[in-house]
């Protein structure tokens, strides 16, 4: 037994270097946030010698910082909410009829990941400004429905392809009208694929920086756009700049743990 | 599963199809309504047919940032991909250590791009930086990410390697949980060696997820714009300067709508065709 994890212990250095790679310049910027500006530019610690929470005491207490926390929230929940409550019905379409067009319109879908956003962003930008929505969370979360609808179709259409379909006929038998059916029986049985798929909007939406800033000008400014204060004539505010990157990160940390074991799950069926 | 023909089932897919036809189709049509026209303003536009195309087809510009960008795209596969199916082979499967790297792994995921930027331009700095002061003065290796151009190339592909392996790991891990144990259990009775188990078992199981991971890969590295702006802002000289830069400066920044629109379109078909030939090649291959 004790020869056995050696050998699997052995096996996983490659993976435990891996995941220090991911981890190290991540823990790089949470140990700059909780340094003066004078120790960062003074010399180089492994730990925060002169430790203070000052630099976050400046993003919670300032209001045009910590509203950009708030719009970029905002407009995520939004965008998930909108993807997930269109994507629903059409993933269950695919998955259970064919329909005229139904590969091209799959296809189609998913070219839309493929536009380079560098020079669409003028015409997004004059589109959502001539239907009044400009500087509005609305119209970034409308925005990136653009490539999470189509990703959250798909995800979901893998999960309802794993439901055998003799539960919709027998619920239809049963007398089940197809709202009914589709509310209370058939989300609770893909409630993993739902929050794998919520796990992903959220994910995509809260990257994306392009369209956010684009469509936005101070109502609505996310965080990431905020962010750029921080370059100001005297230099860069290192200490806040890390101090934002770290609450940037945050938010996900929080799902991530939340939807863990749908995660989990999702990947283990092997569906995502 | 049998599916059945019905094309009512159309009702449901109608909300999705309005509202990516909404942000899809009308951005897409004033492109190419910039593409044929010169515009000075609003008032004064004229039509100029293919003029922008034959103009941006022979610009020596776009055509050094097109090579930078399709020689990045090659490394960013290269690496990427293997190194993902890599770590997905070593994950282990079950238990706590299982779902704790899954949930590491996913951290670089959820940073937003320039975020991204910001933490590697710290940790590359030589003042105030870790890996900056690790090569420089532990390694005496001389790197400067902002003032020597491969340096800075090798920066940001290091930067795409970090942010985005995990994707294509988390993918392959999905496709080899996929595989029941009898496959393996059969390998092992027939004394098949690890290469042969992967050859034969892993591989053509993992191949419908290794598509969607090349395929995003390719798309999203082509289309890199965040993270070298804010590392470099596409320098030293123009070592960084991949193509949606170069584009973004000549349509905002000269206000060169016509030519910008133009390529863009061209670049979006190269995409298109490049997704396909791949697209294509790997559900041949599967046929075979």
């Amino acid at each position: 037994m004790n020869k056995r994890e050696k050998v699997s212990f052995k096996k996983l250095i490659p993976l435990w270097i891996y995941l220090l790679f991911l981890l190290v310049p991540i823990y790089w910027l949470v140990n700059m946030s909780f340094k003066t500006n004078t120790e960062i530019l003074g010399g180089l610690t492994l730990f925060p010698q002169d430790f203070t929470l000052a630099n976050y005491k400046v993003i919670f207490t300032d209001e045009s910082w910590y509203s950009g926390y708030i719009n970029s929230l905002y407009y995520v929940s939004l965008n998930m909410v909108i993807s997930l409550s269109v994507a629903l019905p059409a993933a269950y379409a695919f998955s259970r009829y064919r329909f005229l067009g139904d590969k091209h319109l799959f296809f189609w879908l998913l070219t839309n990941r493929m536009a380079p956003p560098a020079v669409f962003l003028l015409p997004f930008f004059q589109l959502y400004s001539s239907i009044g929505l400009f500087d509005t969370h609305i119209a970034v979360a409308l925005a990136h429905c653009l490539f999470n609808v189509p990703l959250a179709v798909w995800i979901l259409e893998g999960f309802m392809s794993g439901v055998p379909k003799e539960i919709d006929e027998t619920a239809y038998i049963d007398g089940y009208s197809f709202p009914k059916f589709f509310g209370k029986i058939f989300i609770p049985l893909i409630g993993s694929g739902i929050g794998v798929t919520a796990f992903f909007c959220f994910m995509f939406s809260w990257v994306e920086l392009l369209l956010a800033r684009t469509l936005t000008s101070v109502n609505a400014k996310p965080i990431a756009a905020v962010m750029t204060r921080t370059v100001s004539a005297s230099g860069i505010d290192w200490g806040v700049l890390a101090a934002a990157g770290v609450l940037t990160i945050l938010p996900g940390m929080l799902v991530i743990w939340f939807v863990r074991n749908h995660v989990v799950k999702g990947f283990a069926l092997g569906r995502v | 599963m049998t599916k059945v023909q019905n094309n009512k089932a159309w009702w449901l897919v109608l909300p999705v199809f309005l509202l990516v036809a909404f942000s899809a189709i009308i951005p897409m049509m004033t492109v190419v309504n910039y593409s044929v026209q010169d515009i000075f303003d609003q008032s004064s536009r004229y039509f100029v047919g293919a003029d922008w195309f034959r103009q941006v087809l022979q610009d020596p510009r776009l055509h050094d940032s097109l090579l930078r960008q399709f020689i990045y795209s090659a490394c960013v596969l290269l690496i990427e991909i293997p190194l993902g199916i890599g770590i997905a082979l070593t994950m282990p499967t079950k238990g706590r250590w299982s779902s704790l790297c899954l949930i590491v792994m996913t951290i670089p995921l959820l940073i937003p791009f320039n975020v991204v930027g910001t933490i590697w331009q710290i940790f590359g700095r030589g003042d105030i930086g870790l890996l900056g002061w690790v090569l420089n003065d532990v390694l005496g290796i001389s790197y400067n990410y902002a003032a020597n151009a491969s340096d800075a190339w090798v920066t940001v592909l290091v930067i795409d390697v970090w942010h985005w392996t995990s994707l294509v790991a988390l993918l392959c891990y999905s496709g080899l949980r996929a595989i029941p144990d009898v496959y393996y259990q059969a390998a092992r009775i027939d004394r098949a060696s690890n290469w042969a188990v992967f050859r034969h078992i892993q591989l053509p199981k993992m191949k419908s997820v290794l598509l969607i991971a090349v395929m995003l890969r390719f798309m999203d590295s082509f289309m890199i714009y965040t993270e070298p702006f804010v590392l470099t802002g596409g320098g030293p000289g123009n070592s960084t300067t991949f193509l949606s830069q170069t584009l973004t400066t000549m349509a905002l920044g000269q206000f060169d709508l016509g030519p910008a629109a133009a390529f863009s379109l061209v670049y979006f078909l190269i995409i298109l065709l490049v997704s396909w030939v791949f697209y294509t090649a790997m559900t041949h291959s599967e046929k075979n």
